[in-house]
């Protein structure tokens, strides 16, 4: 095993886009993801790559926007009302579909809110903050390690469909250290970016248009991203199971939350209840099919979110009444903590 | 036979969307008979603004990309410090560039972004049907200035170029217009001397063409030309606002 580094969270984001081959940041600072800013600037000068602390969020997701068109890999990450203002870039983004990664280390809002942790951007990650119909891919992993793993891997998956992604983190584990193992990046090979914008050299011009005003030109392009998302539901969903074969209750958790519900089903197991847990790790394509499949043969499902109740949307759409869902949460930086679930669970327990 | 005159290499036979007497036409041709003389097609990456201009990407035979409204010059940004060894240009009208584009082009010309910037000042908003610009002046009509632009209420005619004209990045930024022949002349010098700032590397370098909007300011193209001559440049005069390309 290679050896490993203590690493914050947000140390692991910059470090996978670096092995993923991202040579391209454009940020703007805002807590709690300052680190991940200041890693990349000190990084990519190493490296010889370009850094720049753009003069707005909305400058940094359009340079990220101009660095994709012209083929390279290209990252930005903000916090909260921070990812509020690149919205409209994303949509663009989408709409262009052009590759790139996208860090939201998530934090309490409305407004300018606090800075502590929180969940409560899932409707704006993955329903769609900006304008038209498309889709984020968006990831949401619970360790320093999975940041790591996956923001290498979103630089993959983006060019893969042509597609923006996002990794939807916190606050908790942008700022938390842990062990992290720096593993070398093997991805299958892609096909070459004969998209971009290199100069018209040999070839017709290139160009990348989400403008599209002839009749049926602009539905015919929706059909074809709304296919593409059809393929990418197919072939991305990700998430874990914990426990879940002979369980009686079902939590949902992702992310942060995640980690906690692990360690309440292990205390709720010790207590003879039998629970389990599902955590998506896929936000959007979201692991619908697991979670309805598994709803068929548990008394209920709860849903433990830092937020006041968000992803407990698509856990009733997935369910659909097959049996009761339950929703607890923590709002305006509040972390839910183990015994606050273990006594949710309880409370139901009696009164299922 | 000799041909004695054509179309730029470098622009395809589209016939342009832009009504009777609009300016664009004549900027769009400069910018493709410069591209043609410094022998650049192939290594040229253009970012037309929301706004008139934006199907420029139609008229054009170089690499394009769309823009979200005023962030021309942070998606320019982006695409040249990928490709340094291209030629990089916006293309923005005055609503683009200096209203919802303001903070872009500023910090785009003080990071002396290696970038050319073509400024079309025709003082309205053209695409949405002739609403009060940045840049639109003081008495002068507009759908939303109805009674005149009142200086009170809504301020001046913003002066970016040489707002931009301040930054340590800027190297070369002129002042054009393509009322008449003479004036014409004068503006393609500039774009070209604005392009070979560009690719001797020495920093951000800016051309306004002041343009004749005359379906928007209700006049027949050649009022549209004379107003200019007679007024415009009375807020907006021409000629060279800054150039350090020598130092």
């Amino acid at each position: 095993m290679a050896e490993k580094v203590l690493m914050s969270g947000n140390g692991a984001v910059g470090e996978g886009a670096i092995q993923a081959g991202c040579r391209y940041y454009f940020g703007y600072p805002i807590t709690p993801q300052n680190e991940l800013t200041a890693y990349m600037a000190e990084r990519l000068g190493e490296l010889g790559g370009v850094f720049i602390q753009s003069e707005s969020e909305l400058a940094a997701i359009n340079m990220v926007f101009g660095a994709s068109a012209a083929g390279a890999r290209a990252m930005t990450s903000s916090s909260s009302p921070g990812i509020s203002l690149k919205q409209e870039g994303i949509s663009y983004i989408a709409g262009a579909e052009l590759p790139c990664v996208i860090v939201n280390i998530m934090r309490a809002g409305p407004g300018l809110g606090d800075i502590t942790p929180s969940q409560a951007d899932y409707f704006q990650a993955v329903k769609g903050g900006g304008h038209g119909d498309y889709r984020l891919i968006t990831i949401g992993p619970a360790s320093v390690q999975e940041l790591y793993d996956w923001t290498a891997k979103a630089f993959y998956i983006a060019d893969k469909y042509r597609n923006p992604v996002m990794i939807l983190g916190d606050g908790f584990l942008g700022q938390m250290m842990e062990p992290l193992e720096i593993k070398k990046i093997k991805e299958p090979k892609l096909s070459k970016k004969t998209w971009a914008l290199t100069g018209a050299r040999g070839r017709k011009a290139n160009k990348i248009i989400t403008l599209m005003l002839k009749v049926g030109e602009l539905e015919e392009h929706n059909k074809k991203i709304q296919n593409k998302y059809k393929i990418i539901e197919k072939e991305l969903t990700e998430y874990e199971t914990v426990l879940t074969d002979d369980a009686e209750i079902i939590l949902v958790a992702y992310g942060m939350c995640a980690r906690i519900c692990k360690e309440s089903v292990f205390l709720l197991r010790k207590e003879g209840i039998k629970a389990g847990l599902i955590r998506p790790i896929t936000l959007w394509p979201y692991p619908s099919e697991i979670i309805r499949k598994i709803s068929n043969n548990v008394r209920y499902v709860l849903t433990v979110e830092m937020s006041a109740g968000q992803m407990v949307e698509d856990v009733r759409l997935a369910v659909l009444g097959r049996c009761p869902v339950y929703f607890y949460g923590r709002m305006g930086g509040g972390v839910p903590t183990s015994e606050e679930i273990i006594k949710k669970v309880k409370k139901l327990n009696r009164k299922d | 036979m000799k041909k004695i005159f054509g179309r730029p290499k470098s622009m395809t036979d589209k016939p342009f969307h832009y009504c009777p007497g609009c300016g664009h036409g004549i900027v769009h041709r400069l910018i493709g008979e410069v591209i043609d003389e410094l022998g650049i097609q192939d290594r040229t990456i253009g970012v037309p603004p929301v706004g008139c201009a934006v199907v420029m990407y139609h008229y054009f035979n170089v690499d394009m990309t769309e823009a979200p409204h005023g962030r021309t010059p942070a998606v320019a940004t982006g695409i040249k410090r990928v490709h340094p060894d291209k030629v990089v240009f916006t293309y923005q009208g005055d609503g683009d560039l200096a209203a919802i584009g303001t903070a872009e082009i500023i910090h785009a010309a003080n990071r002396g972004e290696r970038i050319t910037t073509i400024f079309v000042n025709n003082t309205v908003y053209g695409m949405t049907g002739g609403q009060m610009a940045p840049t639109t002046i003081v008495g002068q009509k507009t759908t939303t200035t109805p009674l005149g632009r009142d200086s009170r209420l809504i301020g001046y005619p913003i002066k970016i170029s040489e707002m931009l004209a301040i930054t340590d990045g800027s190297v070369y930024i002129e002042r054009v217009a393509v009322n008449k022949p003479t004036n014409i002349i004068k503006a393609k010098k500039a774009i070209k001397k604005a392009f070979q700032v560009q690719l001797e590397d020495k920093g951000f370098s800016m051309v306004e063409v002041l343009s004749q909007c005359p379906v928007n300011l209700a006049m027949t193209p050649k009022e549209a030309c004379e107003w200019i001559d007679n007024t415009l440049i009375k807020t907006y005069p021409l000629g060279v606002i800054k150039d350090k390309s020598g130092e």
